[in-house]
């Protein structure tokens, strides 16, 4: 990404939308301007901001007027009032910031926009976590600090010392030379991306083994962890497998992704008759 | 990705906080068949009707969107406002689709007819725990998967500027900046914003339209009056 120095106009606007922090009014161009180790290229100051078309000039000269009153020239909060971003045209290996950065751009290796793959969200079709295993997600970067190839390099090679094998269409699985050492092409090891998602299966009762060496490496990178924990649920509906090993390591368990199992083979034929339904309930909004 | 599932807060922060989302297989291995966007119309335009704070497509956005002026008039316009319109529309290809509602009836009545009407997508709900087996239980359905949030490392209940977190985690991209949070808490703490207006402008940042602008609101209303 940059900022074309004619039309911006130093509004500041664009600062605080950088979900990296790396945009700034630099003092002595009195222009913003991109940190672009730190940049990521998720584009949401290009597609986040909304776009006006003032005459940059004017905007100039009002600003600097109403200033020596000490009153402000604002813009909408997000709004860029002179259209000045401008996408680059990004090469090797800068580009994969902006696959694992911005949603919107989906992985050549996996076809799927994001940073991971469908994990449980389609556990009903695929089966992919099945009873008696646990899928973890360790995702690096948020919130709003990012990390580098070498960060998630650092967590691979634990994870495969400890003979874990990763999701093979998970797209920081396809950027490793070797997935048994957890090695990832050092051509890409200082790029920073906004997050990202090392994604593995093991059977429960390596649970408590797989988070102790999570906590291990967290220590030694520079950025933040979260993890995700897949598990099938029984025929009820219940999880008492799982759920009872993660509290004893003193997880409070709030959040969760609840597939509902509605998932089939086949999808439904709309041209054929609706099934046929009680009229809907009557809700508040 | 797990965009919808690492929202920051307590349980009881999620009270009005449900996202129901419908998505397709899409390895070929999975061997699903069938027309899945046809499928995920059908999805949106049922979920509109009880009435979701937003839509989203993954890739096309939510209810409220940036806008382009073509004209130096459009910085005194008014702002847009959300539109499902928009984003039943603009639904070109398969993907995540989801709806975001702020209140139980709503969710559950809305999970109970997805269940009836079939469509064969797989269909999930990111709230929390006890919210989402609420909405089975009322829908008659056991839960098939979960996927647990074990919150983010090292990262306590209390943290400074916890509801700036808050706010910027309701984007799971990362899309929505915590500089940026915190400057809609301090415009709404000044009176400079309404709390609606500061949360449609965080909204607009969010690519996927999981943004609960409800849960916003109500975070800022806290964060005006200076609740810890």
């Amino acid at each position: 990404m940059r900022i074309n120095p004619k039309k911006c106009v130093a509004c500041g606007n664009c600062t605080y939308v950088c979900p990296m922090g790396a945009i700034y009014i630099d003092p002595l161009l009195q222009r913003a301007t991109i940190n672009r180790d730190e940049c990521v290229e998720c584009y949401s100051c290009y597609n986040g901001l909304s776009k006006e078309v003032l005459p940059p000039a004017t905007v100039r000269f009002v600003r600097r007027t109403l200033a020596n009153f000490r009153v402000r020239f604002e813009p909408e909060p997000d709004v860029c009032p002179t259209t000045a971003f401008e996408p680059d045209e990004l090469t090797w290996p800068r580009v994969v910031r902006r696959a694992f950065s911005d949603p919107r751009v989906p992985h050549e290796s996996t076809g799927v926009s994001g940073r991971g793959t469908e994990e449980v969200k389609t556990n009903d079709v695929t089966g992919r976590v099945g009873i008696g295993e646990v899928g973890f997600t360790i995702e690096l970067g948020r919130p709003g600090i990012g990390a580098r190839f070498r960060d998630f390099q650092e967590m691979s090679r634990a994870l495969a010392a400890a003979g874990v094998s990763f999701e093979k269409n998970n797209p920081i699985s396809t950027l490793m030379t070797d997935t048994t050492t957890g090695d990832i092409r050092s051509d890409i090891l200082n790029e920073k991306v906004m997050s990202a998602i090392i994604e593995i299966k093991v059977p429960v009762s390596r649970t408590e083994e797989i988070i102790r060496i999570i906590w291990e490496v967290e220590k030694r990178i520079p950025t933040q962890v979260v993890i995700g924990v897949g598990v099938r649920c029984d025929e009820e509906g219940e999880e008492t497998v799982v759920a009872p090993i993660l509290e004893k390591l003193g997880y409070n368990l709030r959040r969760a992704k609840t597939n509902i199992g509605l998932g089939r083979k086949e999808i439904r034929d709309l041209t054929k008759s609706a099934p046929q339904t009680e009229k809907k309930e009557l809700v508040h909004a | 990705m797990t965009n919808t599932l690492h929202r920051y807060g307590t349980a009881e922060s999620f009270v009005d906080d449900y996202i129901v989302f419908s998505l397709p297989a899409k390895s070929k291995a999975a061997g699903q068949k069938g027309d899945a966007l046809a499928a995920q119309k059908r999805f949106m335009e049922l979920a509109a009707e009880y009435k979701p704070v937003s839509l989203g497509d993954a890739l096309k956005g939510g209810v409220l969107r940036p806008t382009k002026s073509t004209s130096i008039f459009g910085h005194w316009g008014k702002r847009n406002k959300p539109s499902f319109k928009a984003v039943l529309d603009g639904m070109t290809k398969a993907g995540t689709m989801a709806a975001v509602f702020d209140n139980r009836a709503a969710a559950e009545a809305f999970v109970k007819r997805i269940k009836d009407e079939d469509l064969g997508l797989s269909v999930n709900i990111s709230s929390s725990i006890e919210n989402a087996k609420n909405c089975c239980k009322a829908a008659g359905i056991p839960r098939h998967s979960i996927a647990y949030s074990l919150g983010f490392e090292q990262v306590g209940d209390n943290v400074p500027s916890k509801q700036a977190v808050m706010l910027s985690t309701m984007c799971g991209h990362g899309m929505l900046s915590i500089n940026f949070a915190q400057k809609m808490i301090s415009f709404v703490r000044e009176n400079r914003r309404s709390p609606d207006e500061a949360a449609h402008a965080m909204s607009r940042f969010c690519s996927c339209g999981i943004f609960n602008t409800t849960r916003a609101r109500r975070i800022l209303e806290e964060a005006r009056i200076g609740v810890k």
